[in-house]
């Protein structure tokens, strides 16, 4: 990202921005890609008119000693993608992993205030952690298939969760793959090693995995991170139409990838949520001057 | 001289001598190897594997017994030894991680790792074969899990470490207990690390000799009663290397060999497994 | 918290129940399988001690400084077993340490790619080799060669210098405390070498090549950078090659020649702790006999478990992973 001058025509300048790809066949692509974006901005109103899903109030998070996050409030809504930008270290994937209690793994990490899903406040120590999770999904940067065919990768959540005859997990599976847009790549391999995909297609196999359970939330950690343009692409897209279905949360440190996807960016600092709002206005109208720096590349 | 030459020669020297250190390693393992090659393989025969071990002052004979109550006490002894090490090294990567039990399991763990075998035998003595009243295959193959314990441990706990913290935390997030993470997703992506260790375990009790002394003791005749005591190869090369009679020395140095070569044999193959590995424990 | 649970009803209510009942019993036993590790010492600890209780009370200290080793009289002194024991690891160490020390140097700094692997996995061969093999064909092989050449001329150099010479006379008689002494330090170079190659290799490239780049010669390089930067390693590794020796039973009792005697002379026969118990304990004839031998057992116990322990603790400073096959 290059460093601009503030004003009003830069921070159009990042809308305009599509992905980085070549000219050609994928021209059309990120054409519709970027009308996407475009709708999806536009219909950011909309994004307000749906229910709360997830609300955060007074969270601070401590790794030992030091506080991680600062007195973090927000509202996730459902149906729409919130994206969480910021410089390295300012907290977001702290915050993420608070969502489905990934720190309860490691002594020392604990989070206080409330995090109500629904209504219910998912920190409380009664709260089965395991169930949280077939809730609340998550993906992570690197793609990890485990050592298994492809159809068991995405069937392992299903069993996790319920008790389910053969026939009905298999419909679940293509299901799945088929809403991650990986059922047509995969669906003579299904019994093959889920390790043998390539990059991008593991990152979706992931992908599928988690939304086969049917969580209502899936949080995605800087999914794109460690892929190519064509597969960042491809992605994206399943984020797009994976958005009529959940409520979903990504971190992303590509500020075009969020001002592609997401309907509501939240912008991170030093552990503060510095400031979320509409994600047409956060790029071109930031109400804090931090977030106006980052935005326009003057730092992060 | 001048300074430099003297430093160019100490450098010369030094190097050469630890050349010729490594030469007379080499000589002697070349030695060691080829009188037990020599010595071992002239009484192969047949009848080393279809006769028993033979009375004093007997022509013939062979160590049946003593090949399968090695083989038994081997197999039991790894049969016991290893889930518990499995477990242990289980709970020590997955479970205990940074706890200060672990730490401390870890190091009484590395201790018996390296304890003189003949104290194990001491101990199953006291602990097998006193209640029981006489020596017996169990408390052979008792002394042999125990020694194979802690390799099992050190092993199954660096390889299941080597498992990517992704993977394991990819299944966390699906809502999977530690216990499916670990028999789902960790074990099968160590296995041929955890396999390797388990072969290393084998080779390791297949050469012990002392603790068997006082434990499964010998036994002349062919014998399948696990409670009773039973022939095996150690105690028949201790017990035949001693004596004066020509074919009892014989037969000790074939069983000598015979115990060399599984041992290589499975050295081999834990290597080849382990090469097969490529890095962060998965298949390749 | 029932809310929480997924979707579907009492069915998938009794499958969330089932997974956590089934993680309470995986982790509990996992725990219990470690504990068990812990228990399995002191068992070995109290289970000696308990069995050793007898001679220790009856002899008292006496049972430490007495050299007399009677079956028939029923009398019993540890004192020739450990002299044996610390003697023959004592010279094995002498002979063992510039060895490893070299062959380990030879391997990571000297030999050409296309060599290290072939000579690195002969060595360990040779460390794969059961302790038993090595007391065979000391007493076949190494032992007469011992007896016909290298002991007679010992004897006439050696053996003939003022002071030390009392440690080469008597009978060239192949077997012994010093031939002992040899082949457990033959038995214990490719222990100690592998350990100090681990050593050697965690030893940053960066801090070698600045001692390169300095005009250093390889050989200073080693001495005044690989080998302070990984001193702990060394004398870790070292003293757990030690207690492997202390512990070291067939590879020494072959050879040791058995008798309870402590005599200056290093060809003479003896015995060592670990050889005593294996020679001796199914010919035991009295409660007593078996509880002196038991005894040896436990000052065995108490020598390599400090010495191990105290390996261990140095060692444990280092990579873990880089030390595995130990």
């Amino acid at each position: 990202m290059t460093t601009y001058s503030a004003g009003g025509e830069t921070r159009v300048r990042l809308l305009a921005i599509g992905p980085d790809v070549e000219r050609g066949p994928n021209r059309a692509a990120a054409n519709q890609s970027l009308g996407n974006a475009r709708s999806g901005i536009s219909a950011e109103r909309t994004a307000e008119r749906n229910e709360s899903k997830i609300e955060v109030r007074h969270l601070d998070f401590y790794y030992g000693t030091t506080r991680a996050l600062k007195d973090v409030n927000l509202t996730l809504r459902d149906h729409s993608i919130t994206a969480f930008i910021g410089p390295s270290g300012c907290g977001k994937s702290t915050l993420l992993r608070v969502l489905n209690r990934m720190y309860s793994l490691y002594p020392g990490h604990r989070a206080t205030g409330e995090v109500l899903l629904d209504g219910e406040n998912i920190l409380a120590p009664s709260v089965d952690v395991a169930s949280l999770r077939f809730r609340v999904g998550m993906v992570f940067q690197k793609a990890t298939p485990f050592p298994m065919s492809v159809s068991e990768n995405v069937a392992f959540g299903i069993r996790l969760a319920q008790r389910i005859s053969r026939s009905a997990l298999a419909e679940r599976v293509e299901s799945a793959l088929r809403d991650a847009a990986l059922w047509e790549e995969v669906k003579d391999k299904l019994n093959q090693d889920g390790r043998s995909l390539s990059g991008g297609q593991q990152q979706r196999l992931c992908i599928a995995r988690t939304i086969a359970v049917r969580p209502e939330v899936v949080l995605f950690d800087e999914p794109t991170a460690a892929l190519d343009p064509i597969s960042t692409l491809k992605i994206e897209e399943t984020l797009q139409s994976l958005r009529e279905q959940f409520c979903i949360a990504i971190v992303t440190h590509n500020l075009q990838q969020a001002a592609r996807v997401s309907n509501t960016t939240a912008f991170m600092y030093l552990g503060e949520l510095v400031e979320v709002g509409p994600t047409e206005q956060i790029f071109t109208a930031p109400k804090d001057r931090r977030t106006d720096d980052y935005v326009t590349g003057r730092f992060g | 001289m001048s300074r430099r030459t003297i430093r160019k020669l100490t450098n010369l020297v030094a190097l050469g001598l630890s050349a010729c250190a490594t030469a007379i390693g080499l000589v002697f393992l070349g030695a060691i190897l080829w009188t037990l090659f020599k010595q071992g393989l002239s009484g192969f025969s047949l009848s080393l594997f279809t006769q028993m071990t033979p009375p004093p002052g007997a022509t013939t004979g062979g160590l049946l017994n003593a090949i399968y109550g090695s083989f038994v006490m081997t197999l039991l002894g790894i049969l016991m030894g290893g889930p518990i090490g499995l477990l242990a090294g289980t709970y020590l990567a997955e479970y205990g991680r940074n706890t200060r039990l672990a730490s401390v399991i870890r190091f009484i763990n590395d201790v018996l790792l390296s304890a003189p075998s003949i104290i194990i035998g001491l101990f199953v003595y006291e602990l097998v074969v006193v209640p029981m009243g006489n020596f017996s295959a169990l408390s052979g193959a008792v002394a042999l899990a125990i020694i194979s314990m802690p390799v099992i441990v050190r092993t199954t706990e660096d390889m299941l470490n080597l498992v990517p913290q992704g993977m394991k935390d990819a299944s966390t997030a699906l809502g999977a207990y530690p216990w499916r993470t670990i028999t789902s997703i960790a074990y099968p992506a160590a296995r041929s690390g955890m396999v390797t260790g388990l072969l290393l375990a084998v080779a390791r009790i297949s050469g012990e000799s002392a603790p068997l002394l006082f434990t499964a003791l010998n036994n002349q005749f062919w014998s399948t009663n696990l409670g009773a005591p039973i022939a095996n190869l150690p105690v028949v090369i201790f017990t035949f290397a001693e004596s004066s009679y020509q074919n009892w020395i014989q037969l000790a140095w074939s069983a000598a060999l015979l115990i060399t070569l599984a041992i290589l044999l499975l050295s081999i193959i834990a290597r080849v497994l382990v090469s097969r590995m490529s890095p962060g424990g998965a298949r390749r | 918290m029932n809310e929480m649970a997924a979707v579907g009803g009492t069915r998938a209510a009794r499958h969330a129940a089932t997974q956590r009942l089934l993680e309470r019993v995986f982790g509990g036993t996992t725990l219990a399988m470690a504990l068990l590790v812990l228990l399995v010492l002191g068992g070995v600890a109290v289970s000696l001690l308990r069995g050793a209780w007898p001679a220790l009370s009856h002899f008292k200290l006496a049972f430490l400084t007495r050299e007399i080793w009677n079956p028939v009289t029923d009398e019993y002194g540890a004192l020739a077993a450990i002299y044996g024991t610390l003697v023959t690891s004592a010279i094995a160490m002498v002979l063992a340490l510039p060895v490893s020390f070299g062959i380990a140097v030879f391997l990571t700094e000297l030999a050409p790619n296309w060599l290290k692997r072939p000579v690195g996995v002969a060595i360990e061969l040779l460390a794969a080799v059961p302790s038993i093999i090595f007391g065979v064909w000391g007493l076949f092989v190494f032992a007469p060669i011992l007896q016909d050449t290298v002991q007679p001329w010992m004897m006439d150099t050696l053996g003939a210098l003022p002071g030390v010479g009392m440690l080469f006379q008597g009978p060239p008689a192949g077997i012994g405390v010093l031939t002992a002494g040899i082949v457990l330090a033959i038995m214990i170079v490719p222990f100690i070498s592998s350990v100090m190659r681990d050593v050697f290799e965690t030893v940053p490239d960066v801090l070698k090549e600045s001692g390169y780049g300095l005009g250093a010669t390889t050989w200073e390089v080693i001495w005044n950078v690989v080998v302070p930067h990984s001193r702990t390693g060394i004398v870790g590794g070292c003293m757990l090659g030690l207690g492997r020796a202390l512990g070291e039973t067939m590879a020494v009792t072959f050879v040791i020649g058995n008798a309870h005697d402590i005599a200056t002379s290093l060809l003479a026969p003896g015995t060592s702790i670990s050889a005593t118990i294996a020679n001796e304990f199914t010919e035991a004839t009295t409660a007593l006999y078996r509880s002196s031998l038991i005894a040896l057992g436990v000052l065995l116990f108490i020598i390599t478990f400090s010495v191990i322990a105290a390996a261990r603790l140095m060692l444990m400073r280092l990579d873990r992973r880089a030390l595995s096959s130990v």
